[in-house]
């Protein structure tokens, strides 16, 4: 049998030291509270209106709006854990904005023969636009979401990995917020038990963080945040961000570029913008240099960007860096730019690309997990030991079809924490997205959003394929 | 502020207000469709209630006959009717939840409740068994969003451009109202004179007034019996009725001077010139030139001003 991890209970089923005040607490619960007290969770998200849109659902009542199912059993990390990641969060992060910088620049580590040029030149993430192209403080990924997940030693003990870095436009900061304000407002009591961190000073840290990268000799920088529109999944996420620092929600319809400098329209005539905090994909950032049929985004802001009259937040061009294809490298980018021994593992990775690599993973399908490259939302892929025969053939002809699309990874048994669903109190997967800020500093806020597979066994965690969220407590010692 | 959060602040409020109208014309009509009269009298009353939304053809092309069970679903719950009140409400919520981070916590949950219950409240089948409940409830949720509105926004542009839709909006409608009212008396159906002349034309003026909460307000003023022609100055004069055509100029003028910019100098002019108009005014003239020809030209002045405000601050060209 797999070995597993459970945050809550230790192999021997002892509770783990940093559960066990929130374990008398809950044994002395009467048995209907949680049901009761996810019901008033629901009504509360709704009113609020805390959704995600679903793709090409029908309109019904509700609008195509859903709720992201919200577990109410946190996920616990001891104070002695968080130091550690949040070093080693500091360290990989500042070690991937020196690798966007250098790629974008003199190209060392290719030229140092540590990353395969025909890996960058050649991948669609990368952004010819952007060499040469300097942005205030060489910081590129301003916003970065690391994701991280604990997985069982043979021994019973755990270890987290990082399973993959998002640079471009992570998600999810919101939910980490609001979780908490939930259980602080469903579950008081608990609060004055444990010692948590609080997240509540995330949105001020990111205004902090946007304000330091504004152009040079700007004092006073106006900040925005671009949304793509109210029928993007993550918009109530783009809404939030923006009224939490006090600053204009945009559309690109709001924008205009004049004399290379970036615009909006008010009620009182034009005002300047410095900062952009774009949630919108480097594509869809300017018909003139990506994709000519996009309305998202604003005719000529990537030349006032090259200008360096505005900074676009994250920068064009940090895909090349969280890019499957790129990760197997990140451990070898701390050692080459800081000169470090990398604090947080990478999950060993065979790239289907390389012969020998695609051998092993063709004869071992059915225990790998196979992604695209490219993918996100946990589309595309395989988890071979859940998949049946005849899934597993079947992704053997696309992988086969274009091998250099796809990375596989051991199945890695991700830890479990106690959760609350239909049958009761049940052990489900999840996984750790800590947020981490570069601006002129690198600041973070304790914890970040964890996500559970809901379904039995599961290890998709992704809101878009039924997985929910918790609040996640760091306590302090 | 963003040209765009104030078009969406503008139509948000403009819808609720809407959707407030059509319930109080609904309720007026289906209050009045429960006395003793004649079946022609009930239909006459729901034909005018889509005369005044313009939608008669929209509804005959699809329904045809005039039903008042089929004209009230079609007012209150038709999704393909944009002035249906679920349309309203849906609209209204769309635009709030735009621009949600420039409203306080209570306008958008208030808003966003509203469009949730709303949904509930129609399947609930509240609609059919209870008409005057339903209609009463979204009054309520209006009074409620304009309520929670006023005590909690800071005032600014936002504030201003939400109270300037909902005014304008106001005296489009009640503008309307009298219109279509008026209208039906002087054609020839209420000609023929008989014995129940007289009581006929208490319920149909006492029905406007009501329409637009104004009874207890018409007595309170004139303390007489209902007259036409008081009917007519109470709604389009007096400055101190709410939902009056002079009150409602008055706080558009007042909103729109606090947010006058470099290139809104002509519509202020017409918003001044407007409210002038009716501010010293005197029903006999209007009566005397018609009030068919008042109103239709009072209703292409709030059109003009509508476009004008849109074109300043709205939708600049840039």
């Amino acid at each position: 049998m797999r070995p597993s991890f459970d945050e809550m209970h230790a192999a021997t089923a002892d509770v783990r030291e940093h559960y066990q005040t929130y374990n008398r607490w809950l044994q002395a619960q009467p048995s209907d509270m949680m049901r009761s007290r996810r019901e008033e969770a629901e009504v509360i998200f709704r009113r609020v209106g805390i959704t995600f849109a679903v793709y090409g659902d029908k309109d019904s009542g509700e609008g195509t709006e859903r709720l992201i199912p919200f577990d109410l059993i946190p996920r616990v990390i001891p104070a002695h854990e968080w130091r550690d990641m949040e070093k080693g969060l500091r360290q990989r992060v500042t070690a991937l904005n020196r690798f966007i910088h250098d790629i974008y620049h003199d190209q060392e580590i290719l030229k140092a023969g540590l990353v395969p040029a025909a890996q960058i030149i050649h991948n669609a993430q990368f952004r010819p636009e952007m060499m040469g192209v300097d942005v205030p403080h060489n910081v590129y990924s301003h916003i970065s979401g690391v994701d991280i997940v604990r997985a069982a030693n043979p021994d019973g003990s755990g270890n987290y990995y990082v399973l993959e870095d998002n640079l471009r436009v992570p998600s999810g900061v919101s939910y980490m917020l609001e979780n908490r304000k939930m259980m602080m407002r469903l579950f008081p009591d608990l609060f004055s038990q444990h010692r948590v961190a609080p997240v509540a000073h995330y949105p001020d840290l990111l205004l902090e963080t946007l304000r330091s990268v504004a152009p040079g000799g700007v004092n006073d920088p106006t900040v925005v945040v671009l949304t793509p529109g109210m029928y993007n999944s993550a918009y109530f996420e783009h809404a939030f961000l923006a009224q939490q620092m006090g600053v204009e929600l945009v559309e690109g319809q709001d924008l205009f570029v004049k004399d290379g400098f970036v615009f909006m329209r008010t009620t009182q005539g034009p005002k300047r913008v410095d900062v952009i905090y774009r949630r919108l994909d480097d594509d869809f950032l300017d018909p003139l240099v990506f994709r000519k049929d996009s309305t998202l985004g604003c005719a000529g802001l990537v030349d006032a960007y090259k200008a360096g009259n505005v900074t676009l937040s994250n920068a064009i061009g940090t895909g090349i860096a969280d890019d499957k294809s790129i990760y197997p490298y990140v451990p070898k980018m701390v050692e080459f730019y800081l000169g470090e021994k990398p604090i947080l593992n990478n999950v060993p990775t065979y790239l289907c690309r390389e012969t020998d690599d695609l051998g092993y993973v063709l004869a071992h399908l059915d225990e790998l997990v196979v992604k695209e490259v490219h993918g996100a939302g946990g589309y595309g892929m395989l988890v071979g030991p859940a998949a049946t025969k005849a899934e597993v053939e079947d992704f053997r002809k696309h992988l086969l079809a274009n091998p250099s699309n796809y990375i596989a990874q051991p199945t890695l048994s991700l830890s479990t924490c106690p959760t609350f669903v239909e049958s009761g109190i049940a052990p489900r997967h999840i996984d750790l997205r800590p947020f981490v800020l570069s601006g002129t500093e690198v600041q973070m806020v304790p914890g970040g959003l964890t996500r559970v597979a809901l379904k039995e066994g599961s290890l998709v965690v992704n809101s878009s394929q039924g997985g929910g969220t918790k609040d996640t407590w760091v306590l302090e010692d | 502020m963003l040209s765009r959060t104030a078009d969406h602040l503008f139509w948000m409020s403009r819808y609720m207000e809407r959707a407030e109208n059509t319930a109080r014309m609904l309720d007026v009509n289906y209050q009045t469709s429960l006395l003793p009269q004649s079946a022609a009298v009930a239909e006459q009353g729901w034909r005018g209630l889509l005369s005044i939304s313009e939608l008669t053809d929209d509804y005959q092309a699809r329904y045809g006959n005039i039903d008042p069970k089929q004209v009230k679903n079609f007012m209150v719950r038709d999704e393909r009717n944009p002035s249906s009140i679920l349309s309203c409400l849906r609209a209204a919520r769309e635009n709030a939840r735009a621009v949600r981070g420039t409203l306080t916590t209570e306008v958008w949950e208030t808003t966003n409740q509203t469009w949730l219950e709303f949904n509930r409240v129609l399947k609930d089948g509240l609609l059919d068994s209870d008409p005057a409940a339903l209609f009463e409830w979204v009054k309520f949720r209006s009074h409620l969003s304009r309520g929670v509105t006023v005590g909690t926004m800071l005032q600014d542009e936002a504030f201003h451009f939400i109270r300037i839709g909902s005014f304008l909006e106001r005296a489009d409608n009640t503008a309307r109202l009298l219109d279509v009212k008026f209208h039906a008396v002087e054609s020839d159906f209420y000609g023929a004179a008989d014995e129940r002349d007289n009581e006929y034309d208490f319920y149909h003026w006492s029905a406007i007034l009501r329409s637009v909460s104004g009874f207890e307000i018409y007595r309170k003023v004139y303390r007489n019996v209902i007259q036409p022609e008081k009917v007519a100055e109470l709604l389009i004069l007096r400055p101190d009725m709410p939902r009056s055509l002079a009150h409602c100029t008055s706080k558009v003028l007042g909103n729109l001077k606090l947010v006058a910019n470099v290139q809104s100098g002509d519509t202020l002019r017409r918003a001044g010139r407007l409210h002038s108009d009716l501010e010293f005014a005197r029903i006999d003239e209007i009566l005397s030139t018609g009030l068919h020809a008042f109103l239709t030209q009072f209703l292409d002045r709030v059109g003009d001003l509508g476009l004008g405000i849109s074109k300043d601050f709205l939708m600049p060209a840039q």
